[in-house]
């Protein structure tokens, strides 16, 4: 029953199907606070799909995603709009960047205070207290996160000037910014080199510590998903074939299987 | 050499061109062709020497880019002069100041008691000013296409006519009216088509914008029929009798009250919570939705919001006039508009004032070349898109500093 409390991310049954084909099928899983877990397996496995599917972006086909926000009833969210599902408290990041390219790096995290503040379009033409107030607060949080991630430096350039790496942390920036208990990062490190892969895996921990979020990740990198998940899920297919530590993952021979015995132990 | 060839060979092709239209002429007094080889010879050197010269530059600048990227300079490092410009508060200021002084003086300087064609020039060119500021919240700034955007200027014009013809009510009170009623339009065309993008929301606003002028033009008993509206009365100033020039003045002023106005509120919601929204749904609709935004709520505003400029000044357009009809909001207008935000780069307010002012008086004036205004025109336009595709001002960086709570606001455009 503490255990049950304690959960902030309940997926069961899960199940999408586009036209014929069945992207995933019947794939539980759940998050914990405070909790780091993994979801990994082959390219086209689903991963993102299922990412898709609990943050609104597709209405799942079947299946029940429900998440418990702090000092809330537990809500079951299928099919609700995207951006409720971020007002709720679960944020994420996206494969092939998403960011706003023409607008600069301070600007793309501004835009994460949106639904956490409230000014209307009259308290902007006449300039409220309010208004002035909760613009301060945006900008004095859009520059701590950049701060956070290493990017105080290029608030002022525009998004699409930025390498790789540093749009990847951004991404995980502007996330941040809307506040949530859940953070969902989807390959974080692709594209990534080693050094600034371990810069990542010091971050994603670091967040987790100062921001108090409980963090979802899909990754290819092995290295770095057993370094700092609690537990890992792997999909095959569209279907749950394993969950556990990493340890455990390690030596499950369904999942070896599934990589064919090669990265696991990278 | 390549290029000299191909230069050579637009020269020739120019030349082959123009023999219809500037070599032959048929006299008509004494039933002679005359040939006039002297046009075309020179038509042809002109083509020639500016594709030469063009294709010159071009590649020079593509040699001074390749240069930059080789050194690792980023491309955007030369600050354009609008940038400077922003960046700079006190500098913007003084040179609001100048151009807002410029304004109020320039009826009295350009007209005589007699003679006011400039000041009415000016009053129409203002009017698509406002129009473009307006299109440029729904386009420019929110990215959302609009090909019917004429359609809600029709609305306040009619809105002013109607309520003035049947219930006698003053321009004052019909001015937030129009504004209003377009407001209303804009959210009921918004609400369709808030899941459509690109082509889809090209057709259903054109479809609105033409829909609009046919219900207009059919409706005899209601909105008048093809002939229109006549008689609608001039903005009133206490019942006080004004002649001819003292009428255009006042509408001068007041359009011209109505662009500051337009560009107050839209230099405040650029940079506030709900232009950050609005831009960033102009960047990625799935990232912004994903980041928290309200989808519907931040479309259906820039709707309205644009519509309600059109509407306001679609009123201030029917009591300038006296007279309206549906040919005054046709499709070509539309088209128009939207030109003045492409033109003066999406989102930036000042380029679209410029643009605006541009496309309204250049044909105007040009009319001195009379038969080759158009073509003029047509020119200036293609060599808008050849070398500045982005509009005159694209999209500026804003630098936001962090400042005590107090004196938080932004500052210049
Ligand atoms: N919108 C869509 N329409 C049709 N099929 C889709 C759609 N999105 C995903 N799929 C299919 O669903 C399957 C799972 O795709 P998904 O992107 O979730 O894989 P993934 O595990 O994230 O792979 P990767 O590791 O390459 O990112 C793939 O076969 C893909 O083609
Ligand atoms: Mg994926």
């Amino acid at each position: 029953m503490v255990m049950e409390s304690n959960k902030l991310l309940e997926v069961t049954g899960l199940t999408m199907d586009f036209g014929g084909l069945r992207a995933i099928d019947q794939v539980d899983f759940s998050i914990s606070a405070g909790e780091i877990v993994a979801l990994i397996g082959p390219n086209g496995a689903g991963k993102t799909t299922v990412f898709n599917c609990i943050t609104g972006i597709y209405e799942p086909t079947a299946g029940d995603v429900v998440i418990h926000a702090p000092g809330l009833a537990p809500r079951r969210i299928n099919g609700m709009r995207a951006n409720r599902i971020t007002s709720l408290g679960m944020a994420r990041t996206f494969q092939n960047i998403r960011l706003f390219p023409a607008m600069t790096v301070l600007e793309n995290i501004m835009i994460g205070r949106h639904c956490r503040t409230s000014t209307t379009i009259l308290d902007a033409i006449l300039r409220t207290r309010k208004s002035v107030r909760e613009r301060h607060e945006t900008i004095e949080e859009s520059y701590r996160l950049l701060a956070k991630v290493g990017l105080a430096e290029v608030a002022n350039e525009f998004s699409a000037n930025l390498a790789y790496g540093a749009q990847r942390r951004l991404e995980i920036a502007r996330a941040l910014a809307t506040a949530p208990f859940l953070l969902l990062l989807d390959e974080p490190a692709a594209g990534m080199n080693p050094q600034e892969t371990r810069e990542l895996d010091e971050l994603i921990v670091r967040i987790r510590a100062d921001e108090q979020v409980a963090i979802l990740l899909i990754e290819h990198d092995m290295k770095l998903v057993m370094n700092i998940s609690d537990r890992i899920y792997v999909m095959e297919y569209g279907k749950g074939i394993a969950q556990g530590t990493p340890r455990e993952i390690k030596e499950n021979p369904r999942v070896i299987e599934a990589y064919l015995g090669e990265e696991v132990h990278a | 050499m390549t290029h000299f060839k191909r230069s050579l060979v637009i020269g020739l092709w120019f030349m082959f061109l123009a023999l219809p239209l500037m070599v032959v002429r048929v006299n008509t007094l004494n039933h002679e062709i005359e040939w006039r080889w002297a046009n075309m010879l020179w038509l042809g050197f002109c083509a020639f020497a500016l594709a030469w010269f063009w294709r010159a530059s071009t590649e020079r600048r593509a040699a001074r880019q390749a240069l930059g990227v080789a050194a690792g300079r980023p491309l955007l490092a030369k600050l354009s002069w609008a940038q400077r410009l922003s960046d700079d508060p006190a500098l913007s200021r003084r040179l609001l100041l100048i151009v807002a002084a410029a304004a109020l003086i320039f009826p009295w300087v350009v007209s005589t008691s007699q003679n006011f064609y400039h000041v009415n020039i000016m009053v129409s060119a203002l009017i698509f000013v406002v129009l473009g500021l307006g299109l440029n919240i729904t386009v420019g700034l929110a990215g959302l296409l609009d090909l019917g955007y004429i359609a809600f200027f029709a609305v306040g014009a009619y809105t002013y006519a109607l309520l003035a013809r049947n219930f006698d009510l003053g321009f004052w009170t019909c001015l937030p009216l129009g504004g209003i009623m377009a407001m209303f339009f804009g959210i009921v065309l918004g609400f369709p088509i808030l899941r459509l993008r690109g082509d889809y929301l090209a057709i259903v606003t054109l479809g609105f914008g033409s829909i609009t002028k046919i219900v207009l033009e059919n409706s005899e008993e209601l909105f008048g029929g093809a002939a229109g509206i006549a008689g609608i009365p001039r903005p009133d100033l206490f019942g006080l009798v004004l002649d001819g020039r003292e009428k255009s003045l006042y509408s001068y002023y007041i359009v011209l009250a109505l662009v500051a106005l337009t560009i107050f509120v839209t230099n405040r919601l650029k940079n506030s919570r709900i232009g950050w929204a609005w831009m960033a749904l102009r960047e990625d609709e799935i990232a912004c939705v994903a980041m928290g935004v309200d989808m519907a709520r931040t479309k259906l505003s820039a709707y309205a919001l644009g519509a309600f400029w059109a509407g306001l000044v679609g009123v201030i357009f029917a009591a300038h006039n006296n007279f309206i009809n549906p040919d005054s909001f046709t499709f070509m207008d539309s088209a128009m508009i939207l030109s003045m935000v492409v033109l003066g780069g999406m989102g930036s307010i000042l380029g679209v004032i410029i643009a605006a002012l541009a496309l309204k008086l250049l044909p105007e004036y040009l009319r001195a070349v009379a038969e080759y205004r158009m073509l003029v025109f047509g020119a200036v336009m293609v060599l808008m898109m050849i070398f500045r595709p982005q509009g005159l001002i694209s999209n500026l960086r804003r630098k936001y500093e962090r400042a005590p709570a107090d004196e938080s606001d932004g500052h210049g455009k």
